[in-house]
């Protein structure tokens, strides 16, 4: 179990490297996809496997599905390489890059301060996590289903035509 | 691992693969019976060697990458969805002992398996590079996602009843009356979502050959496309054995052994979806759109609303 972890862990951080420094999006969203996919993994050696099987249906399967989706209908050409490539040079992620290399170092140190506790924590029922969502988190729940409540219905309103108003 | 559950890995997965080739020569005899022809009736005794005249036919075909595609994902795409349809067979419980591994989140691993079968028809569209599978893949990847959303609701009137995810644990919750019975919306709109997500008549507008000559998959040949074939058999016996599980009370019935009455009610379905595929024409995209989200959604909403509500009852009488 202790190998799956460290290997899947090592897949998720190689792949998500890759999602960065890939210049085409579809290929950096395969990428993304990949490293999901690696994460659900990691949760399920963790023993949540419930949070592993929402991680594939709901990220892997849902939302990384909806971003291939505009993204191929956006149609990115050779010239959003181009853009690309010129992102990626040196000048532009070096600042960036120095300053959360130094957050990165800041929490391994943390981490290593930390005390130590094993990989393979407990199991947890897909009862339990309900259980505890519709119990003590309750509120949390709540607010989470009223934003979301508050988006459908902006997207709702964005997306009507209004009567008698020409389309531009 | 013992030797028992290896030879159940290999068992499942040659059983199932040899079934799916098998359908190729089914589904093509049960279509012509029923549209009052022959079908493949020359390779063979009954042409049941027409399979292998497929196959043979299939491997020797030039294996054409087009040279405008993206050629790693273009590789790719075909295996994703036979993988995928594979995993997802590790789930389902054929008999008491005979099942890969049977998962306490059983139903949730099926769903993410079949929401990840989506990328193989999404990217090899896309890879592809040509207007027609472009078309196909954008037309499939809006379908299966609106489809999915209400595929997953409509079980889970199953699992609150069950009061699990493991499948084995819903086979048993079926030994009284089988779910098919209390959760007969949920059936109906599972058959629906089902026949959606493995893209067949009259929801294969990804590769409607009328308006799309073959969509997603119009630039595929030899055993790349041959995969795709595969896999939407492998799609059909998945979603037919999920059936049998699920609301057909699984490997449960008398006299003859478990794993028999597992394939006489799968194999029911199996030739239920072939007729299906005869009998219905293909609708308007954007009636198979509008139809998920406005008429199945809510009811699939509705069915959950009320096995809530009758269960709280039932329980509160107690």
């Amino acid at each position: 179990m202790t190998l799956a972890f460290y290997l899947s862990a090592v897949v998720a951080v190689i792949a998500t490297a890759l999602t960065i420094t890939r210049l085409h999006a579809i290929h950096a969203l395969l990428y993304l996809t990949v490293s999901l996919l690696a994460v659900s993994l990691v949760f399920y050696t963790l023993g949540a496997t419930f949070m592993a099987a929402l991680e594939v249906i709901i990220y892997a399967g849902a939302i990384m599905v909806l971003f291939v989706f505009v993204v191929m209908m956006l149609n990115l050409g050779s010239r959003a390489i181009e853009q690309e490539r010129r992102i990626l040079k040196p000048g532009t992620w070096l600042g960036p890059g120095i300053l959360s290399l130094l957050l990165m170092v800041e929490f391994g140190w943390l981490l290593a301060e930390a005390p130590v506790r094993g990989t393979a924590v407990a199991h947890f029922e897909p009862k339990e996590v309900g259980i505890a969502l519709y119990g003590p988190y309750l509120i949390a729940v709540e607010l989470a289903s009223i934003l979301l409540l508050g988006a459908l219905v902006a997207a709702y309103h964005l997306g009507s035509r209004e009567p008698g108003r020409r389309e531009t | 691992m013992s030797l028992w559950s290896i030879a159940v890995v290999l068992g499942v997965l040659f059983g199932v693969l040899t079934l799916a080739a098998a359908l190729i020569w089914v589904e093509r005899r049960l279509l012509a019976l029923w549209q009052d022809r022959y079908g493949p009736n020359r390779v063979g005794p009954f042409g049941v060697l027409q399979v292998a005249a497929d196959m043979i036919k299939i491997f020797t075909k030039q294996d054409w990458i087009p040279p405008f595609a993206d050629k790693p994902v273009f590789v790719i795409a075909p295996a994703i969805i036979v993988v995928t349809v594979l995993l997802a067979f590790a789930v389902v419980p054929f008999a008491p002992g005979i099942v890969v591994e049977d998962l306490n989140i059983g139903i949730l691993f099926f769903l993410g398996m079949s929401s990840l079968g989506v990328y193989s028809i999404i990217l090899g569209g896309w890879a592809s590079n040509n207007k027609y599978a472009l078309l196909g893949s954008l037309r499939a990847s809006a379908q299966m996602l609106s489809y999915e959303v209400f595929m997953g609701l409509s079980l889970m009137g199953v699992v609150v009843l069950a009061g699990s995810f493991r499948l084995s644990d819903i086979v048993e919750a079926q030994r009284g009356l089988w779910f098919a019975i209390p959760q007969l919306p949920g059936l109906i709109l599972f058959m629906i979502a089902g026949s959606a997500e493995s893209r067949r008549i009259p929801f294969d507008l990804p590769e409607s050959e009328s308006e799309l000559v073959a969509g997603y998959h119009v630039e595929y040949s030899g055993m790349k496309f041959g995969m795709f074939f595969v896999g939407e058999y492998l799609g059909l016996i998945l979603i037919s054995s999920m059936i049998t599980t699920l609301f057909l009370g699984g490997w449960l019935g008398p006299v003859l052994p478990p794993l028999a009455w597992f394939f006489i009610k799968t194999f029911a379905l199996i030739a239920f979806f072939v007729l299906v595929r005869a009998s219905l024409p293909r609708p308007r995209f954007d009636q198979v759109m509008s139809w998920g989200w406005k008429t199945m959604l809510p009811l699939a909403l509705l069915n959950i609303a009320a096995t809530g509500a009758a269960v709280l009852w039932r329980q509160g009488g107690q």
